[in-house]
């Protein structure tokens, strides 16, 4: 159906996002508004934002307003073997904004597949990942990262624990020479090539072969070939390696992947591997998923309309109400967009401008 | 159309001095140095559009994505945290993020320690790190006062020559960081436009003294 009425584009988008996970067999996951505090607690540093919500409910339990999606789909998730169980969510979730440092109501879209995830469902979740930017604007770039690639150049440095995260940072912060000054005396060569190298996998993955030649750095160089393979036969030519993509490794292992809109200054999709999550969380099954910040679209500029209304109907006050409310509908049959009015609002934008007569109806 | 990269430069000397590494790396823009109140300069054969904005809003020019690469102290980085790829450290402005403290002061361990300063969460973690419990006292300048009247044990702030320290009778006590100018960008916009702004970082690469 052409749209009459445009959607704003982020109803666009999640209309257009909902046909889509359908059609690969996710179904829609529907949750409350809060959540019992404790399960935030025990796994707060999965969470984006340390602030949550909290109150005490009727019977003294403490509850939080949900601050993530994915712990209570984790909880909630039946692992049978040999199946995945695939979901997906349209939320709103409450967190600290990174800039203005107070709580926000943060729409947020995305999709989850747990349990026995093999190489194909990791493929597929990337896809439907990169197909969902798509929808939302065609100028995208999904970033792929692997989290063991990264550990293993990370690891063979041999550095204690801060140095370690030091070094984690610099690599999210593409900070090559903070990784110098941390690493003076160190072999930081990979280390580099990793913070240098970042684009299409058939230019970045031979970049790094001299730098991950053995043991766990190469096998996951050649997960990400496997991957970045399947994801290139399907077509999906704007997707790029990029390691500064450093998620939490307590939760995060393997691919992890952010998505970029051309226009929109921050990712808007962000998602990964959390296998290990699931393992801190009791349950053993993989997982893969992502998620769609829906709030930021809003800076996308279609779905501004250059009119206010079609025709603006100016009748005076002796007006019959009956004829008029006629004239109105006559107008809306029509297909326009009607406001009736006394007199022309300041700021209206209109397309015409009609006069109603109680005797002789509507006048041009 | 030439893509155009937005950058953010700090108002004042730093800015000039950043400014004039910019030009030697060939992305000059000679209306700038006119002296003028116009904030936006542009040279479209050169692909880059220059606009002046106070140093400590660097950050959030670029992190906003209004700018797409910026030059901002690591001080800024540190205590603002912005979402932003930190490309390049161009060894200028250089100064350190120190604790000073009266000429007689000695810390005491048993006390909770009163810090004066405008950079609250690098003073935090500093803190942290030591395990020292301490009250952070927020000022937005003339911090160098606060222990002279006795508002705070000690301060942390920036030090560059140490002057003013020693002219205030005090003198600083350890240093928590080196300080220096980063060149930042908006991380979209590194997707976006990266070959230009690569362009740009390895230009400015070969202007760094070191």
């Amino acid at each position: 159906m052409e749209a009459k009425y445009p959607l704003k584009p982020e109803e666009r988008v999640l209309y257009a996002l909902r046909g889509l996970y359908r059609q690969y067999g996710y179904s829609p996951f529907k949750m409350g508004k809060f959540e019992e505090y404790d399960l935030y607690v025990r796994n707060k540093d999965f969470l984006v934002s340390d602030g949550i919500i909290t109150f005490t409910d009727t019977d003294g339990r403490l509850m939080a307003l949900k601050p993530d999606v994915t712990l209570s789909i984790i909880k909630n998730a039946r692992v049978t073997a040999g199946c995945v169980q695939k979901l997906y969510y349209n939320e709103n979730v409450y967190r600290v904004s990174g800039s203005t440092r107070c709580f926000k109501e943060i729409m947020q879209t995305g999709l989850e597949c747990i349990g026995d995830v093999g190489l194909y469902n990791l493929c597929e979740v990337i896809s439907l990942a990169a197909r969902s930017l798509e929808l939302i604007d065609e100028n995208y770039v999904l970033d792929i990262s692997h989290m063991g690639v990264v550990s293993a150049l990370v690891d063979a440095l041999g550095l204690d624990a801060d140095a370690r995260q030091g070094v984690l940072s610099c690599i999210a912060e593409k900070n090559a020479d903070g990784v110098r000054k941390l690493c003076p005396d160190g072999d930081i060569d990979g280390i580099l090539a990793l913070i240098a190298s970042h684009g299409p996998a058939a230019q970045v993955i031979p970049a790094l072969m001299p730098y991950c030649d053995s043991g766990a750095a190469k096998a996951a160089l050649d997960e990400l070939q496997r991957v970045t393979d399947a994801l290139a036969a399907e077509g999906l030519d704007k997707i790029s390696l990029d390691f500064s993509i450093v998620n939490d490794m307590n939760y995060y292992n393997g691919i992890v992947f952010m998505g970029y809109i051309d226009g929109i200054p921050a990712s808007v999709l962000s998602g990964g591997q959390y296998d290990k999550l699931m393992q801190r969380m009791g349950k053993s099954a993989r997982a893969v998923g992502f998620a769609i910040y829906m709030d930021l679209l809003e800076r996308l500029g279609d779905g501004e309309r250059p009119y206010d209304v079609d025709t603006l109907l100016l009748y005076d006050d002796g007006a019959d109400v009956a004829a008029l409310a006629r004239a109105v509908r006559q107008l809306t049959a029509q297909g326009k967009r009607v406001t009736a009015q006394k007199a022309v609002p300041e700021k209206l934008r209109y397309r015409e401008i009609v006069r109603f007569d109680s005797r002789q109806g509507v006048l041009n | 159309m030439k893509t155009m990269v937005n950058v953010a430069l700090p108002k004042g000397r730093l800015g000039e001095k950043v400014y004039g590494m910019f030009a030697a790396a060939g992305y000059e823009c000679p209306s700038i140095l006119e002296p003028n109140r116009k904030l936006i300069f542009e040279n479209e054969a050169a692909g880059v559009r220059y606009f002046w904005v106070k140093p400590s809003d660097v950050a959030i020019y670029v992190e906003r994505g209004a700018a797409d690469i910026g030059v901002a102290g690591k001080d800024i980085l540190l205590e603002y945290a912005p979402e932003v790829y930190e490309l390049l450290d161009l060894n200028v402005g250089r100064c350190r993020m120190a604790v000073a403290a009266k000429k007689d002061f000695r810390d005491n361990p048993e006390r909770t320690l009163r810090v004066a300063t405008k950079f609250a969460r690098i003073a935090r973690t500093y803190y942290a790190g030591l395990g020292r419990d301490i009250d952070i006292i927020h000022l937005n300048g003339s911090i160098e006062i606060a222990p002279i009247l006795g508002l705070s044990d000690v301060i942390v702030d920036i030090v560059e020559t140490g002057k003013t320290l020693l002219e205030n009778d005090l003198e600083p006590y350890e240093t928590i960081v080196p300080i220096s100018a980063r060149l930042i960008a908006n991380k979209a916009s590194f997707k976006f436009k990266s070959a230009e702004i690569e362009a740009i970082q390895r230009g400015l690469a070969k202007e760094v003294s070191l």
